[in-house]
């Protein structure tokens, strides 16, 4: 009856999560653990506020003549503000990263969910999701094109944090800015790992809101 | 921030927040965070009230204090900016104030005197032709903009550590605070005054100093964002209170090292 209805309902509906519904939740194997769920909103949370006050940091020099963010849509009204934004919420996303790489790693969760990523598969399922005929029976099971997308994004995270390390730092850390190709380039590498991230998220999203019990499981675990 | 400021010796504080209103969305730095339509607001979920609230702000100083903390652990006195050859120089070097350029200070050399105070045991003023005799030193460095952008710049003048021993000021105090002569100041803490690649530059690609590039005496320090690097210095102090600056007042982070 539950599922039903969050096939037709609009998303307010699921998040709200009446009570006397939460009991059907529950039942069934957990597909994401606690130190899943929290680290995944936190992540969100420091993401949004890191894109947010970037967007308005690029601004101030932008890299495209014609890419530039609107201010409404960024954070920290100018440079200054967006520069304390970004250089406070970096902690967050960093120690919350830390947290989740390592948990994924040390509890095997990367290894059992997002391998092995086999070219034939990927082709086959990013086929069968284009003709909007890909299966979501078992949320447990990660189809080929989310393998990949999860472990792509990961590896963004990684980039993402390190290229901006690089730029914070190029005296410090001269070295990594090297890795990147010096300060200048570092700043590219640093805009399209953002570029990458805000790709994924508006597909992520999107699928989520196209599929509401997949959202529901990063809520409730199930 | 929340250290304590002393007000700026020598400047008309009106004569800032005019300045500062011309580049800033509000005449009050304290309204920096304004902005509740913003993706951080929607992350925020309840709104403008925490967005825009002196709570949020007062939480954001905290952090980029201890961010300050970091920094200056992360400082080191060996590590070198990197340099680069001479065909590597951004020509034209770019002019970057806070004004145009033709409201940049225009200084009289000939009279020019730089004034020393605070903890120093010989506040002599030093003029010009005193300080081009001093031993030089020479540097081809990256300067990195607070905005993002980046240039590389040949700049030539005095080693600060070597000016500061030479003048008897107490390397121990904690900060040195300059003066410009439009206004601006900036105060840097001792152990990046003492790096090897500070310097009091007094010229840009081997000539003198050109008023572009802050004529008379620019403080040239590859390990800070570059408005860390103040230009028209006419004073310089050493002491033990942190006299803020003129960006850094306004809310960009105090250390502002790289």
């Amino acid at each position: 009856m539950r599922a039903h209805f969050a096939k037709s309902l609009p998303m307010t509906v699921e998040l709200a999560g009446n009570s006397p519904a939460l009991p059907d939740t529950a039942a069934g194997p957990l597909i994401h653990p606690l130190w899943v769920r929290v680290t995944h909103w936190i992540n969100a949370f420091a993401m949004l506020l890191m894109i947010g006050s970037g967007w308005q940091i690029y601004d101030a020099s932008p890299l495209f003549n014609v890419i530039y963010f609107p201010r409404h849509l960024a954070l920290g009204e100018w440079l200054a503000g967006a520069l304390l934004w970004h250089f406070a919420a970096m902690w967050l996303l960093v120690v919350n990263g830390i947290a989740y790489v390592t948990l994924g790693i040390a509890t095997g969760r990367f290894r059992r969910k997002l391998f092995p990523i086999r070219f034939g598969e990927v082709i086959r399922d990013l086929g069968a999701a284009l003709r909007g005929r890909l299966a979501h029976d078992d949320l447990a099971i990660y189809n080929a094109v989310q393998r990949l997308l999860y472990l792509g994004v990961i590896l963004a995270g990684i980039v993402i944090v390190l290229s901006g390390l690089s730029i914070w730092k190029p005296v410090q850390f001269k070295w990594l800015t090297v890795i990147f190709g010096g300060y200048d380039t570092a700043r590219y590498v640093h805009f399209f790992a953002m570029a990458s991230i805000v790709g994924f998220l508006t597909v992520h999203v999107a699928l989520s809101l196209i599929v509401p019990k997949s959202l529901r499981a990063m809520i409730f675990g199930r | 921030m929340s250290r304590p400021r002393q007000p700026v010796k020598g400047v008309d504080p009106n004569l800032l927040i005019s300045d500062a209103a011309k580049l800033l969305p509000w005449p009050s730095r304290r309204l920096f965070l304004r902005g509740a339509t913003s993706l951080g607001a929607l992350a925020m979920l309840t709104g403008c009230d925490i967005i825009d609230g002196p709570t949020s702000e007062n939480a954001l100083r905290v952090v980029s204090n201890f961010n300050d903390w970091v920094q200056a652990r992360l400082f080191s006195e060996t590590a070198l900016a990197p340099t680069f050859p001479e065909s590597a120089i951004t020509r034209p070097f770019p002019f970057n104030a806070y004004y145009a350029q033709d409201e940049a200070p225009d200084i009289d050399g000939d009279n020019y005197k730089l004034e020393i105070g605070g903890l120093v045991d010989n506040k002599k003023p030093w003029t010009l032709d005193e300080l081009n005799k001093l031993p030089e030193v020479s540097q081809i460095t990256r300067l990195v903009c607070v905005e993002g952008w980046s240039a590389i710049g040949s700049w030539q003048g005095v080693r600060l550590s070597d000016f500061l021993k030479l003048i008897g000021a107490d390397t121990k105090a904690k900060y040195v605070w300059f003066q410009c002569a439009e206004g601006y100041s900036n105060t840097i803490d001792m152990p990046s005054a003492l790096h090897p690649q500070t310097q009091l530059t007094l010229k840009f690609d081997r000539k003198t100093l050109p008023q572009a590039y802050g004529f008379p005496i620019k403080i040239r320090i590859p390990t800070k964002l570059g408005f860390k690097n103040p230009k028209y210095v006419t004073a310089m102090w050493v002491q033990n209170n942190d006299a803020g600056g003129y960006w850094e007042n306004q809310g960009y982070n105090w250390f502002s090292g790289l």
